[in-house]
């Protein structure tokens, strides 16, 4: 009698992610967005026809870390690298993997002209309310009242302005195809994460235009907290003030003139994601 | 979008063209894919006819929200493999230092041009010559080299551009047109080339690995210390390269030359004028004319003959590349500088009364 085992797994890394320790610290969701964006590779079969673009900050190393071509940009320039693969190579799958610092401050420029073009690049977007890479210091994701390198007593809304709520104005461009936020402070909301990603992608596949997908999640290590207390103030702290949801779909919208996107932005769901 | 009929001009015959033109469609010739631009006086019939051109070749043109957007959108395209183009003036050449830095960092080939304007600052939309410095010795940050030509004709325009873009692919590395701003608005006659630009394997690019190989990864990162001086090195060895092969200059020196002038760019060309003038008045004078601006040509200046009391250099800047001029001379000789700023350009007869003071003929100085 044959003595074969079959080994059927049920958990493996996903082949779109390199074999190699990253430098994230320990307790931050980096490696789980990373994972979530390996596995829609793997699952879209896109690993062969996607190029990546790094950014400035955290998640500058991500070249390392995908087995897709990348490029690494300027800070905040990842969408216009996009274009420029993406205008001379349009068979390719275009991402870019950016943070708050890059995409909500330095980049803002780009991001949203990448949007009103509908270029069809997919943007995966990391908010976690700080600038980490360079030590903690204020974005303007940062929350009123946080403290950081560069808040030391808060952030004052009078003297630097409120959170920006860069999904919400994206979602206003007749450009933009698929918008979503989401959260990464448990598994359920990991599992929209991944959804929306995998959506955002799709979008692209099918040429609809310009996709992000917006990631509330943690540093643990510039908020000094603890993981799991990071996790919890995600929950209680951001997602009130980002409210979870998707703000344009091109297959729920139909239609994608400006006044459509903005009864969109309007109808989203406040955030499933709170208590 | 339409694909309408080519309106390309004919090759191997000559056609009167405007510089900025010329040059959009030699970039064509030489096989450039893409161009991503941002309107500047006086560079904006460059981008204008990419606009309406680059449709007929099934290529890419596409105006960016900035020039800080058109450079990065060139590092994406080179990178992935394409030939591709970006220009501008002064000002937006400024904006796009920090790219053409990450550039020449990443190792990626690609021409940017500069029909210069007077600075600082806004400075004017007329002709200067005060981008040298920017051009020839650094611009962005790091320690990077650009092979940077200045013509000097809408000819010499067109076959340095086409020259640009051989250049950059065979070291993997940003190349500079440095007009200025009377070249790109001239119109002359101008015989395009009828081949076909050569194939360049890349297979370094990010074209999707498309079964065929593992990644590729364009980047100018290196967090180790120890890697990045030997990116350095590596980068410094091919810049050595470049200083040794890619010089290209002019020079005349009649015998019995009394003075040499320096110049490029359309000041050469008044320059000429200038020496034509002297000759009538019985003064022998010659001229280096630097074609590429980096690498300098020192060697031009290496064995003038004993006749040569002095270099005159003359510029539409404060004096930029009169330093290399100095340096190329190391004290051999003295060196005169005459410039005008801010949008003026010398005139033949400014020239020629500097050329005279060069050689010591000034009314009332004895020889």
């Amino acid at each position: 009698m044959s003595s074969i085992v079959e080994r059927i797994p049920v958990y493996e890394p996903p082949k779109s992610l390199s074999d190699v320790s990253s430098h994230y610290c320990p307790g931050c969701t980096h490696g789980a967005t990373h994972r979530i964006v390996a596995e829609v590779m793997d699952e879209l079969g896109l690993t062969d026809k996607a190029v990546g673009i790094a950014s400035v900050g955290c998640s500058v190393l991500a070249y390392n870390y995908f087995e897709c071509d990348m490029q690494q940009a300027a800070h905040g320039r990842a969408p216009a690298v996009a274009t420029g693969v993406k205008r001379v190579r349009p068979e390719l799958v275009v991402w870019t993997y950016q943070g708050d610092g890059d995409l909500a401050s330095i980049g803002t420029n780009e991001v949203i002209h990448a949007a009103l073009r509908g270029e069809k690049i997919t943007v995966i977007f990391i908010n976690n309310a700080i600038y980490g890479m360079t030590g903690g210091q204020a974005a303007p994701t940062t929350l009123i009242g946080q403290k950081t390198a560069t808040t030391p007593f808060g952030r004052d809304k009078s003297w630097s302005g409120s959170p920006i709520h860069l999904s919400e104005m994206l979602a206003l461009q007749e450009g933009a195809a698929f918008i979503a936020r989401t959260s990464t402070h448990n598994p359920a909301h990991l599992g929209r994460t991944r959804a929306a990603i995998k959506r955002a992608f799709q979008t692209q596949l099918e040429g609809k235009g310009f996709s992000l997908v917006e990631i509330l999640s943690t540093c643990p290590t510039n908020w000094g907290m603890t993981p799991v207390e990071a996790l919890k103030w995600v929950e209680e702290q951001m997602v009130p003030v980002y409210p979870l949801g998707i703000f344009k779909d091109w297959q729920a919208d139909g239609a994608r003139s400006p006044a459509a996107a903005g009864a969109a932005a309007k109808s989203a769901k406040p955030a499933e994601g709170g208590k | 979008m339409t694909r309408s009929a080519s309106s390309a001009p004919a090759g191997g015959v000559p056609v009167l063209m405007k510089g900025n033109e010329a040059l959009g469609e030699a970039a064509i010739r030489a096989g450039c894919r893409a161009f991503f631009g941002y309107p500047i006086t006086p560079q904006s019939e460059l981008p204008a006819y990419m606009a309406r051109r680059m449709p007929e070749e099934d290529g890419v043109f596409l105006q960016a929200e900035s020039e800080l957007a058109a450079i990065n959108m060139v590092y994406g395209a080179a990178g992935a493999g394409v030939r591709v183009m970006t220009s501008s003036s002064s000002p937006g050449i400024s904006l796009k230092q920090e790219g053409i830095s990450y550039i020449a960092g990443a190792e990626l080939p690609a021409v940017i041009v500069n029909i210069m304007r007077g600075g600082p600052g806004l400075g004017s939309i007329m002709p200067g010559q005060s981008d040298y410095f920017q051009a020839t010795k650094g611009g962005g940050h790091g320690d990077y080299r650009l092979v940077v030509y200045g013509p000097a004709t809408v000819q010499e325009l067109v076959d340095l551009t086409i020259r640009a873009f051989n250049v950059a692919d065979r070291y993997r590395s940003p190349v500079m047109i440095l007009g200025d701003g009377i070249l790109g608005q001239m119109m002359e006659p101008v015989v395009f080339p009828t081949e076909k630009p050569a194939e360049v394997a890349k297979p370094w690019a990010t074209t999707g690995r498309q079964g065929t190989r593992g990644r590729n990864v364009v980047n100018s990162l290196y967090l180790a210390a120890e890697e990045l001086e030997a990116h350095n090195l590596r980068l410094q060895a091919k810049f050595a390269e470049m200083h040794s092969n890619e010089v290209i200059y002019e020079s005349i020196i009649p015998d019995g030359a009394e003075v040499v002038c320096v110049a490029y760019g359309t000041t050469a060309r008044v320059v000429k004028s200038a020496i034509a003038m002297a000759r009538q008045e019985g003064i022998k004078v010659g001229l280096i004319r630097p074609i590429s601006l980096w690498p300098f040509p020192d060697e031009a200046f290496v064995n003038l003959p004993d006749t040569v009391r002095s270099v005159l250099t003359v510029e539409m800047s404060a004096g930029q590349m009169v330093e290399d001029v100095r340096l190329a001379l190391n004290g051999r000789l003295p060196v005169h500088f005459y410039g005008r700023m801010g949008g003026m350009w010398p005139i033949p007869r400014d020239v020629l009364a500097e050329i005279k003071k060069a050689a010591g003929r000034e009314a009332g100085v004895a020889r």
